[in-house]
């Protein structure tokens, strides 16, 4: 019997053969961690170890509420700061360079067939790198950083089969919506998922990083897009020659075991819009057209890159956000603000009447940043639609791909962008 | 883990995929680390009157997925915070499974259960020998997995680990 990839990963960290639902003792390559590494510091204080035992395996980025929104979110990013010195730990990046998801591998640290772990629940998003990386508490965190070591338990492989052709304006984002909504959010529960097909050949790194990075919406552990050479030309000019000479390409074996196939044909469906409460609560973009909104948000490490932004300037490039509704751009990191500095895309948003925020997780997360007033309603890019995620539980959130939140800042209505 | 072996108290009953987000807001998850802070705002998006009611050794019982979104811990440490005896679910969202685990709050799984208890009944739960009983009778479910019962016996990943490491106890 072949292998998955999630078990020649597993495997390989290890040096062992496994298979799914044998539990290991993991040494991930790296255990990233955000905003939260305080908490964690905290309890690592408490485990009786004085040293970090592999600071070089510490991924550490300051995105979820920077710059501080009040003493306490100062004092956190402080206590990490005096951590970072104190433990020798290289790999901090501060409150400017972007949202972990993004930044991790921009900055190097993602390497084909390692295993990472993070206490953020879309850590999978790396899987679109070729890694095995999944999302973590924060007590294991610590544990990790103390021992080096975590217990995992090696998942069942669902196969995603994308096929068909997508048409005008679908994204990876609305195959996303759609595979959860239709097969619900716990559809992919404790599993690996393996998006494979012809669509998924042809997408961008950004938009695989799109459906590994919803995979966690799924209930699922990771989610992996076959790694070839579009891996290699993002990945390779970022890792020191020492790094990329760890990597390795790996792929389930064609007789390898999986536990479900799901098959996805794409052709004919249209723009997906998940409704308040929840990411599974999807339906086409027509059956909810009209409905206003007063914000808009296009950003976040599900949908915060170039690729996401030109889809949205492609609609509001020369126009204006409708009068009443507010939209904010999110960059998700420092180099992809950058770049839209220099590509001029910065100034299309802004002469469109965008607000545009930096780098970081802003309103994603509810702390600060784009909070909702009692009753108002957001369209956005990010993943999750739960009550108060926001920061405001009287606030509804719908989700959509950049081009379906671009028509409806446009318009101030949930507008399909087929309609326009 | 005998001391902690019989589980008993009143059900508060919610449904299908309960996220993080509605257990433990965002917004404080950078700002309150205090227990009894954190208690304070347990279920608050979702339930406002549960952490000024919730009594000790009462149990939740879900449907499924319960724990879904967010990885954040505290979502699993405001229930233990208020002396949540376990919680109880069709399925878990694994991470929060972890983190419950790791706070030593113990998880059940148990598919249907819901439909099974109603709200405000008293639920009994014995660890040990891995059954639950309320009115419509008792059910079994299976140990957690050896690998893993260490931990939850220990009272928490922080005191396992320190175990493990050959620290003493913490005072």
């Amino acid at each position: 019997m072949g292998k998955t990839f999630s078990e020649k990963v597993m495997g390989r960290n290890i040096g062992s053969d496994v298979v799914a639902g044998q539990i290991i003792q993991a040494q991930p390559a790296i255990c990233m961690s955000h905003d939260n590494s305080a908490a964690i510091s905290g309890t690592f204080r408490k485990l009786g170890v004085r040293e970090v035992k592999h600071p070089e395996r510490l991924a550490i980025v300051l995105d979820h509420c920077v710059p501080a929104a009040g003493p306490k979110y100062a004092q956190n990013h402080k206590t990490i700061r005096d951590f970072v010195a104190e433990q020798g730990i290289l790999g901090f990046h501060d409150l400017n360079i972007g949202i972990c998801h993004q930044v991790l591998p921009e900055q190097g640290y993602v390497i084909p067939g390692s295993l990472i772990v993070g206490s953020d629940s879309h850590t999978c998003t790396y899987g679109a790198f070729g890694a095995f990386s999944t999302g973590i508490g924060r007590s294991e965190a610590a544990v990790t950083w103390a021992t080096g070591e975590i217990w995992l338990k090696v998942p069942e492989t669902i196969r995603i089969e994308v096929t068909g052709e997508l048409g005008a304006w679908v994204t990876a984002k609305d195959i996303a919506l759609k595979l959860i909504g239709d097969n619900g959010a716990d559809g992919g529960l404790y599993k690996a998922l393996e998006f494979v097909g012809p669509i998924v050949d042809a997408m961008t790194i950004p938009s695989r990083m799109v459906l590994c990075n919803l995979a966690v919406e799924f209930g699922a552990k990771n989610g992996y897009t076959p790694a070839d050479d579009k891996v290699e030309a993002w990945l390779k000019p970022r890792l020191s020659p020492e790094r990329w000479e760890q990597a390795e390409f790996l792929a389930s074996d064609p007789d390898a075991a999986y536990c479900e196939t799901i098959t996805m044909e794409v052709t004919g469906i249209g723009p997906q819009v998940a409704c308040p409460h929840t990411v599974d609560n999807v339906s086409p973009v027509e059956e909810v057209a009209g409905r206003s909104v007063q914000q808009v948000f296009i950003g976040t490490c599900t949908n915060g890159r170039i690729e996401d932004f030109e889809l949205a300037l492609k609609i509001l490039k020369g126009n204006q956000v409708a009068k009443g509704t507010r939209l904010l751009i999110g960059p998700a990191s420092a180099e992809i603000y950058r770049e839209m500095a220099s590509n001029g895309m910065l100034i299309a948003f802004i002469d469109a009447g965008a607000l545009i925020i930096n780098p970081g997780c802003g309103p994603c997360l509810g702390a600060h940043e784009g909070v909702l007033a009692d009753g108002e309603i957001c369209l956005s890019t990010m993943n999750r639609n739960f009550k108060g995620r926001m920061g405001n539980p009287k606030g509804e959130i719908y989700l959509a791909s950049p081009a379906v939140a671009a028509a409806t800042a446009l318009r101030g209505v949930i507008t399909d962008p087929r309609a326009l | 883990m005998s001391e902690r072996e019989i589980v008993r108290g009143k059900a508060w009953k919610y449904g299908d995929d309960i996220n993080t987000d509605v257990i433990f807001p965002g917004k404080y998850t950078y700002t309150i680390t205090d227990p009894a802070e954190m208690a304070a705002h347990a279920m608050e998006d979702l339930d406002p009157g549960f952490a000024k009611n919730v009594q000790p050794g009462d149990v939740i019982v879900a449907g499924k997925n319960f724990g879904c979104g967010s990885s954040r811990e505290q979502a699993a440490f405001c229930l233990t915070a208020n002396k949540v005896g376990a919680v109880v679910a069709s399925s878990f969202s694994r991470i929060f499974f972890r983190n419950a685990i790791n706070a030593g709050l113990p998880t059940i799984e148990l598919p249907g259960i819901a439909e099974r208890i109603e709200a405000h009944e008293t639920v009994t739960i014995d660890l040990g020998k891995g059954t639950l009983t309320c009115k419509a009778g008792e059910f079994s479910f299976p140990p957690l997995p050896p690998e893993v019962i260490g931990i939850v016996e220990a009272g928490g990943l922080v005191a396992y680990t320190r175990q493990r490491l050959g620290c003493a106890d913490e005072s």
